[in-house]
């Protein structure tokens, strides 16, 4: 009995030992699988983060820029790399993918495949050497084949980790011949014995976020994809629109080189077809892309002419329709609705023509080149995961998720995020991994924290008394810096500089050995000021900021000189200049550093609970999600009971049975210890900042004043009320809701109408509401097939500007087409026209409209006229924003932080918003938002206490007149008049201060200063730009 | 004379669009005069008339200032600022003799490292074309930084 006992025990110690253990694995580094990453390693867990090629990143990190705000896609992505990169609780796994997985929720087994790069990750200091040395050239992938890359390469600049790989189509792979990378590398990172490792990585939970194909547009031969030269995909084209592409940003067509001026965008390539091949969905993102890549090519060339073939214009998110209304004026911009077809290459200019429909007959038209708006499809390896992990794919091939809860998969455990669930945009990306990471939380909650590291570091040391004694290590960076810049000569010229006691060279100074060596030489040498003169800070400052730390300095002593950016790579033909040019940046650095003063960052205090405004759907999913993971939460709503909008909903496109599933919400809610539920109530008061506010409010419990460390508000969204076409006159007309409500309680008149007409677009898309609401199409197509699923022979006629049907949506689209809904477009300018009339005998509301197909006006006499009024934000968002210091958007609903990668945070810190208050949205993507609130928040209180940095103002009160300039020039609030023993002093709220400077330069006293960019730590860098030598010459 | 004459220029970086694309002009190896030289501000707000004006005193012969894209500003207003500020200090430095072509405002987004690059030539060649800073250029209207000093 014994020996059995020990014989168990001794296989569980084994068992420990053997494996490697996590809490949550992330399967796919695209721009979600890197938020759930982020997000659940700070709130606590530790990730492995798995990903296939050799770079985290994704699609969007081919992207030139993202609609609408036309940001720069890498700019706003690569922090998120390095933070990956840097996090202590993620551990990154490129050029690895997943073999299978075993067990179940809690306790998963997932094998894991590390293919060879032939390169030792560790050794390898991306330095490119060997990329520059290999003599084989291949098709580039991350430029879409247009341009080539050697075998040996970097996936692109910004690649996470920043090493090479080499791919087969080495010549020593695939011949035994060559090695010169092998030869070139200082390092000795080559290895080409590299084989294949299987890795066993036992975690709680798995998130898949494997993200989407692009469409193959191969698959419909007849647009000549790779048989025309002149005809690209949009993602080729987004590649040459961007400076780091095939053409360093020139757009440049395969034929001849030449800069195209004649450009055609032909849309729903692959998408909203039932054809061989083609998908039926609308891949809902292609509309805006398209729109995006217009306006780019017009920045570059405004003399270009740009044409869009188009089906709908789905401009169905926030500020999609703006953005389309800016696309379509600028001059030179023709939208045509149209289906387009190719009509053949000419021979001599390789132009292409294009055959569409215009008044008259067919057109064609000649084109420079043409670009297929391909749409997006499900992984292509989708069997595969869903296979290995145990999953169900819905008919189109994306994952089978619960209709009410967009990340659950059909297996416990196992959530999703991205566009896995179906074609979804960056931010719909973003919010659905914070959402995932969430429920992960919930799975995994009892074990928070328990494998999770933060760094202990030496206490520091107070140099406050010491003369300064600047360290200088200078940086070959390879052959980066060296091979352009004499090191040596820099090196003899630092020491030559006031107050540097030290300086040496380093091959690369960012290696983990020369790091530790640095640390080690600051403590020998006494020193107590660094400059590193290397690469840009934006990437290695974090780096050299923590060894300074770990060698026992306060972190804010550093200061990095970029000679490798902004000298070695700009002037490499300049040699000797760029040495000079070295100095002259290494003397500024150093001037610099001895003004340096040590910053103290704050530690504050998290309260633990969460306050959630608004009782609806999303503040409901969001309270239980933050409860659940055992934080108390307080939820507030104004009216007598929760359910918000969602009460007056009773089904949706997909068939979920809204008031159960509300019933089943409500009962959580009031059932969960931890969530204390104030109805009628309405805030009076907010006060504190992140992690430490404090909330007035009166309500059914009375007074109640509640202490939260983060807040969501979810105060939702109102139905417009119609003035137009007879609404409130005559009681034949009615809003979709309404009509909603009759149907539920099986209305007789309804059920028995021998005519219904809808009108969209009620109260949106108009000059004095320029938003699409997005969800009023599908609320149409719903409750038309409601109808017609009781009464088949009921005639229905939607009167349209364009069917958002979006997503998957467009199925229930051809649905209702199907069963013989009409479908008839109207003209804005040319709306329908409403009267109430009697005809043969009974009365009826009679619409006249114009439909623009047949060119012929129609009578329409129905029994109900239903309108598809716009959702409009909540009257109550002014007063709740103001509160909480954020302002509503141009249109009235909240504005997020980011439009694109920080969609459910404000930007307040510590508060973050979901639902319909944020735009119009569907139940499903107001739930993901939920959740997506629920993991920010999760990632403010899961800590004991909050960082804030210590670049911040400060207010000399001596010098202070109290004039209140920077009180008003500062953005963010953080300042204000206070009583000190002096007076009334301006006072800078640490917290608040986001480190921008604007108040210095408006104090007329100089005051104020920004810590880390005062006036003296300026004016050092200043006075050292012109050598000395230099100066004296004039 | 004009080819010997190194100009000293001065450029300030606002931390999040600027520098970037000064980095991305490096990755994407594009070449331009060594005679600038980057000072990192976390914002062109931050700086301020002073700098501009000092950098001159201390013998550049040409600074700009290169911000985010104007609406795309991370702290919402600064490069508005900057602009501002910017036209204020060509009109000083007006007043004093100097040429205001030594001093502008550009506006570069992370993802415009050539447009970057070329901002950096075009700069340098006009300031190379102006000469060295302590020559006054025209009638002064205000005092000469040389009466300045020696008030």
């Amino acid at each position: 009995m014994v020996t059995e006992l020990e014989k168990v025990r001794e296989r569980f110690l084994a068992d420990i030992q053997n494996s490697i253990y996590g809490d949550v694995m992330v399967v796919g580094g695209g721009i979600s699988g890197i938020q759930a990453a982020l997000d659940l390693g700070t709130a606590g867990f530790k990730v492995f983060l798995v990903e296939k090629s050799p770079t985290i990143g994704g699609h969007m990190a081919q992207l030139d820029k993202t609609f609408p705000t036309n940001d720069c896609s890498m700019c706003i992505e690569s922090p998120k790399f390095n933070e990956c990169a840097r996090h202590p609780n993620i551990e990154l796994l490129t050029y690895t993918e997943v073999d299978g997985v075993q067990g179940e929720a809690g306790n998963f087994t997932v094998t894991l495949v590390k293919k060879p790069r032939y390169i030792i990750e560790d050794k390898c200091t991306g330095c490119t050497t060997c990329v520059e040395y290999c003599p084989v050239t291949y098709p580039d992938r991350f430029n879409q084949e247009i341009s080539k890359n050697k075998a040996v390469h970097i996936f692109f600049a910004q690649a996470t980790p920043l090493v090479t790989y080499i791919d087969e189509s080495c010549l020593y792979l695939k011949e035994k011949k060559c090695r010169i990378c092998s030869a070139v590398c200082k390092t000795g990172a080559i290895d080409f014995n590299q084989k294949a490792q299987k890795i066993d990585v036992k975690v709680g939970a798995i998130i898949l976020s494997p993200g989407f194909k692009p469409f193959d547009a191969r698959l419909r031969d007849e647009f000549g994809y790779g048989r025309l030269e002149n005809v690209v995909t949009s993602l080729d084209y987004e590649r040459l629109l961007c400076a780091t592409g095939p053409y360093e940003g020139e757009i440049r067509r395969a034929s001849d080189r030449e800069h195209p001026h004649r450009i055609a965008w032909i849309q729903c390539i692959g998408s909203r077809q039932i054809l061989p091949g083609a998908n039926s969905y609308c891949s809902a993102v292609c509309c805006t892309y398209t729109q995006k890549q217009v306006i780019l090519t017009k920045d570059h060339d405004a003399d270009a002419e740009c044409t869009i073939f188009h089906n709908d214009i789905r401009s169905y998110g926030k500020d999609f329709e703006r953005f389309y209304q800016r696309t379509a004026n600028i001059p030179g911009v023709r939208f045509i609705r149209s289906y387009a077809s190719l009509g053949k290459e000419i021979a001599e200019s390789k132009n292409i023509t294009i055959r569409y429909a215009a008044e008259g007959g067919v057109k064609e038209e000649e084109f420079e080149m043409v670009v297929l708006s391909v749409g997006l499809t499900p992984p292509a390896d989708r069997n595969d995961i869903a296979a290995r992990f145990g999953i169900e794919l819905n008919s189109h091939g994306f994952c089978k998720t619960n209709p009410a809860n967009p990340m659950e998969t059909t297996r416990r455990g196992v959530f999703i995020s991205g566009a896995f669930q179906g074609p979804v945009d960056i931010p719909e990306s973003v919010a659905t991994a914070s959402g995932a990471s969430s429920q992960c939380g919930e799975l995994l909650s009892y074990r928070r924290g328990k494998l999770s590291r933060e760094r202990i570091y030496p206490e520091e040391r107070d140099v406050s008394n010491e003369e300064p004694r600047v360290g200088v290590y200078v940086c070959h960076c390879g052959a980066n810096i060296g091979r352009i810049v004499d090191v040596p000569s820099t090196v003899e010229y630092a020491l030559s500089l006031p107050n540097v006691a030290h300086a040496e060279e380093s091959l690369f100074i960012c290696s983990t050995e020369a790091a530790q060596k640095l640390s080690k030489s600051i403590r020998e040498k006494g020193l107590n000021r660094v400059v590193v003169a290397a690469c840009t800070p934006r990437t290695h400052e974090p780096l050299f900021r923590d060894t300074l730390r770990e060698a026992g300095i306060n972190q804010y002593f550093y200061d990095m000189a970029n000679i490798r950016e902004h000298c070695s790579w700009v002037h490499s033909k300049e040699q000797e200049k760029a040495t000079e040019k070295a100095k002259d940046i290494i003397r500024m650095s150093v001037a610099r550093a001895c003004r340096l003063e040590p910053l103290l960052e704050y530690d504050l205090p998290v309260d633990k609970a969460a306050l959630v405004v608004g009782g609806g759907v999303a503040g409901m999913t969001c309270a239980l999600s933050i409860a659940k993971q055992g934080h108390p939460v307080h939820l507030v709503e104004k009216e007598k009971e929760l359910g918000g909008m969602a009460r007056r909903i009773h089904y949706t496109l997909e068939g979920l049975d809204v008031q159960a599933y509300l019933e089943d919400r409500i009962r959580r809610v009031y059932q969960h210890p931890g969530i204390r539920v104030y109805t009628e109530a309405s805030i009076v008061e907010v006060a504190g900042f992140v992690g430490n506010f404090t909330t007035r409010l009166k309500s059914d419990r009375g007074f109640s004043e509640i202490k939260h460390g983060a807040a969501v508000l979810a105060t939702g969204a109102e139905e417009y009320k119609p003035s137009e076409y007879l609404y409130g006159q005559d009681e034949k007309v009615m809003t979709q809701l309404e009509l909603e409500e009759k149907i539920a309680k099986r209305d007789k008149s309804i059920a028995g109408s021998r005519g219904m007409v809808m009108i969209q677009c009620v109260g949106c898309r108009q000059e004095y509401r320029n938003y699409c609401a997005r969800i009023c199409c599908s609320h149409a197509v719903k409750n038309a097939l409601k109808l017609k699923g009781i009464n088949p022979q009921i005639d229905i006629t939607i009167l349209f500007r364009d069917m958002r049907m979006y997503g998957l949506r467009e199925d229930y689209y051809r649905e209702a087409a199907d069963k013989d809904v009409k479908f008839v477009r109207f003209e804005p300018e040319d709306r329908p026209l409403v009267e109430a009339v009697v005809a043969e005998g009974r009365p009826v509301i009679r619409i006249t409209t114009l439909d623009p197909v047949l060119g012929q006006r129609l009578l329409l006499d129905a029994d109900h006229l239903i309108l598809s009024a716009a959702v409009v934000p909540s009257e109550g968002i002014k007063k709740i924003a103001g509160l909480f210091k954020t302002a509503p958007g141009p249109d009235g609903f909240f504005q997020e932080a980011h439009a694109k990668l920080k969609p459910v945070d404000f930007g307040a810190e510590g508060v973050y918003l979901c639902g319909t208050a944020h735009y119009p949205k569907h139940i499903s993507e107001a739930v993901s938002q939920a959740y997506g609130a629920a993991g920010r928040a999760l990632t403010l209180l899961s800590h004991e206490t909050v960082v804030a940095s210590g670049s911040v103002c400060d207010v000399d009160e001596n010098r202070c007149v109290a004039c209140g300039a920077c009180i008003t020039v500062c953005s963010y609030g953080a300042i204000d008049f206070a009583q000190t023993p002096k007076g009334r002093k301006a006072a800078v709220n640490a917290v608040l201060c986001k480190g921008d400077g604007l108040c210095n330069t408006v104090c007329p006293t100089s005051a104020i200063s920004l810590k880390h960019y005062t006036d003296e730590e300026i004016f050092s860098q200043i006075d050292a730009v012109v050598p000395p030598r230099h100066a004296h010459a004039h | 004379m004009e080819c010997t004459f190194e100009p000293v220029i001065l450029c300030f970086c606002c931390q999040w669009c600027s520098y970037a694309a000064a980095d991305l002009a490096g990755s994407m190896r594009l070449q331009y005069p060594t005679n600038v030289k980057i000072l990192k501000v976390p914002c062109t707000g931050r700086v301020d008339v002073i700098s501009l004006l000092k950098a001159l005193e201390e013998g550049a012969d040409g600074v700009f200032v290169s911000g985010c894209l104007i609406g795309d500003c991370h702290y919402v207003l600064g490069n508005q600022r900057a602009t501002k500020r910017v036209a204020y200090v060509k009109k000083l430095v007006e007043t004093i003799g100097l040429n205001p072509e030594r001093v502008e405002m550009f506006y570069n987004s992370s993802a415009m490292g050539p447009q970057f690059a070329q901002c950096c030539r075009d700069f340098t060649d006009r300031i190379r074309n102006l000469g060295p800073v302590c020559k006054i250029e025209k009638t002064a209207t205000g005092p000469t930084p040389e009466q300045r000093a020696s008030a």
